[in-house]
């Protein structure tokens, strides 16, 4: 007779021998995925730590303090706009720092570039309130030209070939000068978050792009949460489950997974060119980016629903309550959490997307901060877009800070989904 | 252990068809089949289930007695693939009538589940739930006054009288089973279906609902299923043994567990298969 069970003795032997490899395969899984973890987390870090490099000093910006005298032989008071301020002040920067301007006011033009527009802008605006002003001085603040702000934040090296750099020897020995009579001062840079794009990168902020991105995603959260999450109770809960359910629901898992920038085509097609809704407006972007949404949306409020036990349904269902009772006083509630945490990821994609917002306009030069759903406006992916190809060196460290911003906004979202899920999570 | 305990017939003009020696039962099945799908669950299934008493459906598992409990109050149609034949009366009145809403069949047929499943809510929304749909009570002391009779009739009260705002899922199993079957009497339905209420629990909470269950018995109709032959034989009246989805026997219980008339019966009880 054969003996189909070895001893115990045979039975130690064969586990003993058998355990020392499966011990040592627990130990490789283990230090597999502590080096996954490692090397993921090295890229974050990796990443975050780029762009916080590159963005962090568009947050300090230097700032020139300074007084101008409103000379009334420049300025006619009957037409205040016509006066070059610019020249005005850059000339008596020059004569301030004990520079004598050539015949060709080159050097005053040389001066002028250090300065930014605003500073012209600003003289203009209280000229034009009260023309009383001329005749008089007036103690102005504004940032330097990006260009000189990169000086100061030691971007911009002296030691660097001169016709290497953007400005000359020259320019950079007034800007030391102007600095040691202490007309300039760094601090921090509000400009930044308080104005929206414009052409010149040190009066260039990200607030029109940030209240773009906030209505658009508005707009899209209330198109895209009500219909999906009603679409995927309908179809999870009453739908009959034949031939035609199914077909909608292949087609919705693949919808969510056409690229999105045919969604930014339809877009086009359908809400400018059919429907003559304004392009680059919060409206199509919405429109657009809820239909995008909208199967994810879906998908994560069926499975959301699929995970509530069948037991809590039974017990409402025999009590007589009707399907749609059982579904809205306690299966919804209860799929809440989990609906909250796919709408709100589907949203942090939207918040980030940017292919099928260029398809409709959203990629122009805006430089208000737009005010109603239909008024133009960019956002925050596209607006980083838009700086990542300028020219000026200055908009790279803008770029990065723009990145900076959009992040922040989307750990406000993410941390607005973990306390939304917080305060709906039931146990049963 | 005799039929005299059966209180009279029913106050309703109920079914004449059917009449057993109990009198007018509350339910009446004749010819009952239900199919999964292709499956064959149930095979003409013929039972009267008298008021006011316990009915009991025993067999071993798969026989199709949970099946035959679904088929009273309609939950197999939530079931897909589900479909049933044949008429169940109750009160006269057949539930598988297409103009018979189920909700008001549902209404009047309570059921407790295997595995006890309150609402993720307080007690007192757990039992106020029912009433509250159907308007039974409508204002906020009404609803208390119907919580409170409820939970006393499920024997709670004492229990839970200090926290009805906590909530049901944090009760003990045995409470919770209570719990629920105080949710299913707040509407004061006129037949109870239970589905194995105690399989879930330790002897001790399951002598409680047995109690329950007895004192239950005066005012209700109770069917009940139950996988424990001694269940069967302390709480019921009426005992009905199923068999590969057909019913081998039904009678009061202590006949079918005295003088079983069928061999399997006699099996399954002494413990031979099953």
């Amino acid at each position: 007779m054969t003996e189909l069970r070895p001893a115990s003795d045979d039975l130690r032997a064969v586990v003993a021998r058998r355990l020392k490899a499966r011990n040592a395969a627990e130990r490789r899984f283990r230090l597999y995925g502590r080096i996954a973890i490692a090397v993921a987390l090295g890229f974050l870090v990796l990443l975050l730590g780029r762009i916080i490099q590159q963005g962090w000093s568009t947050f300090i910006d230097y700032r020139l303090t300074t007084q101008v005298y409103l000379d009334p032989a420049r300025i006619d008071a009957a037409d205040p706009a016509g006066a070059n301020y610019d020249l005005l002040i850059a000339e008596q920067l020059l004569k301030r720092i004990g520079v004598a301007d050539d015949e060709f006011g080159s050097r005053s033009d040389a001066m002028k570039d250090l300065l930014s527009g605003d500073l012209g802008f600003q003289v203009l605006d209280r000229v034009k309130a009260d023309p009383g002003l001329i005749g008089k001085s007036l103690t102005l603040s504004a940032p330097l030209k990006a260009d000189a702000g990169l000086y100061f934040k030691g971007q911009i090296q002296r030691s660097a070939p001169e016709e290497e750099r953007p400005l000359t020897d020259q320019q950079l020995d007034w800007l030391d000068r102007l600095n040691a009579d202490g007309l300039v001062k760094s601090g921090f840079n509000t400009t930044f978050l308080t104005r929206s794009d414009s052409t010149e990168p040190e009066q260039a902020g990200v607030l029109g792009a940030v209240v773009g991105s906030a209505l658009m995603l508005i707009l899209t959260a209330a198109l895209a949460i009500p219909i999906g999450v009603l679409a995927a109770t309908y179809l999870e809960e009453f739908a009959p489950k034949n031939r035609w359910t199914d077909l909608v629901e292949v087609n919705i898992n693949n919808l969510a997974a056409v690229p999105s920038i045919v969604y930014g085509l339809l877009g086009l097609a359908v809400f400018i060119n059919w429907m003559n809704v304004p392009r680059s407006s919060p409206l199509v972007g919405g429109l657009v980016l809820a239909l995008m949404s909208l199967p994810t949306v879906i998908i994560a409020t069926r499975s959301a629903l699929k995970a509530v036990p069948p037991s809590i349904r039974e017990a409402a269902l025999a009590l007589g309550a009707s399907r749609t009772q059982t579904v809205f006083h306690h299966v919804l509630p209860l799929a809440l959490p989990g609906v909250m945490t796919g709408a709100i990821l589907s949203l942090a994609h939207a918040l980030g997307e940017t292919a099928p917002l260029l398809m409709v306009g959203m990629v122009s030069f805006v430089p208000g901060v737009p005010d109603a759903l239909t008024s133009a406006s960019t956002v925050l992916p596209v607006q980083i877009f838009i700086w990542e190809n300028a020219s000026e060196r200055a908009f790279h460290e803008r770029t990065a800070a723009a990145i900076m911003v959009l992040l922040a906004f989307m750990i406000l979202m993410n941390l607005a989904a973990v306390l939304l899920r917080r305060r709906f999570e039931r146990r049963w | 252990m005799t039929d005299a305990q059966v209180s009279p017939p029913a106050l309703t003009p109920s079914a004449a068809a059917g009449a057993s020696s109990d009198g007018a039962p509350r339910i009446s099945a004749s010819g009952v089949r239900v199919f999964y799908g292709e499956k064959q669950a149930l095979f003409d299934i013929d039972l009267d289930v008298p008021d006011r008493a316990v009915t009991a459906l025993i067999g071993p598992s798969g026989c199709g007695k949970s099946t035959f409990l679904r088929c009273i109050n309609r939950m197999n149609d939530t079931i897909p693939g589900a479909r049933v034949e044949g008429r169940i009366l109750l009160d006269g009145e057949d539930v598988n009538d297409r103009s018979l809403d189920p909700v008001l069949l549902r209404a009047r047929v309570g059921m407790v589940f295997q595995k006890p499943n309150p609402f993720p809510k307080s007690i007192f929304e757990n039992v106020a739930y029912g009433p509250r749909i159907h308007g039974i009570a409508t204002s906020r002391p009404e609803l208390e006054g119907v919580v409170e009779q409820a939970l006393k009739r499920a024997g709670l009260w004492k229990e839970v009288s200090d926290r009805l705002d906590q909530p049901g899922t944090g009760l003990s199993g045995g409470q919770q089973q209570r719990l629920v079957i105080a949710r299913a009497i707040a509407i004061n339905p006129e037949v109870i279906l239970m589905d194995e209420p105690c399989s879930a629990l330790d002897p001790i909470a399951t002598a409680r609902i047995e109690e329950l269950i007895d004192e239950l018995r005066a005012q209700y109709c109770i069917v009940i299923v139950t996988h424990s032959m001694a269940q069967a034989a302390r709480v019921s009246q009426r005992t009905a043994f199923f068999h590969m989805g057909r019913l081998v026997e039904a009678g009061p219980t202590g006949d079918i567990f005295t003088r079983p008339g069928d061999s399997r019966t006699q099996d399954y009880i002494t413990g031979r298969f099953g």
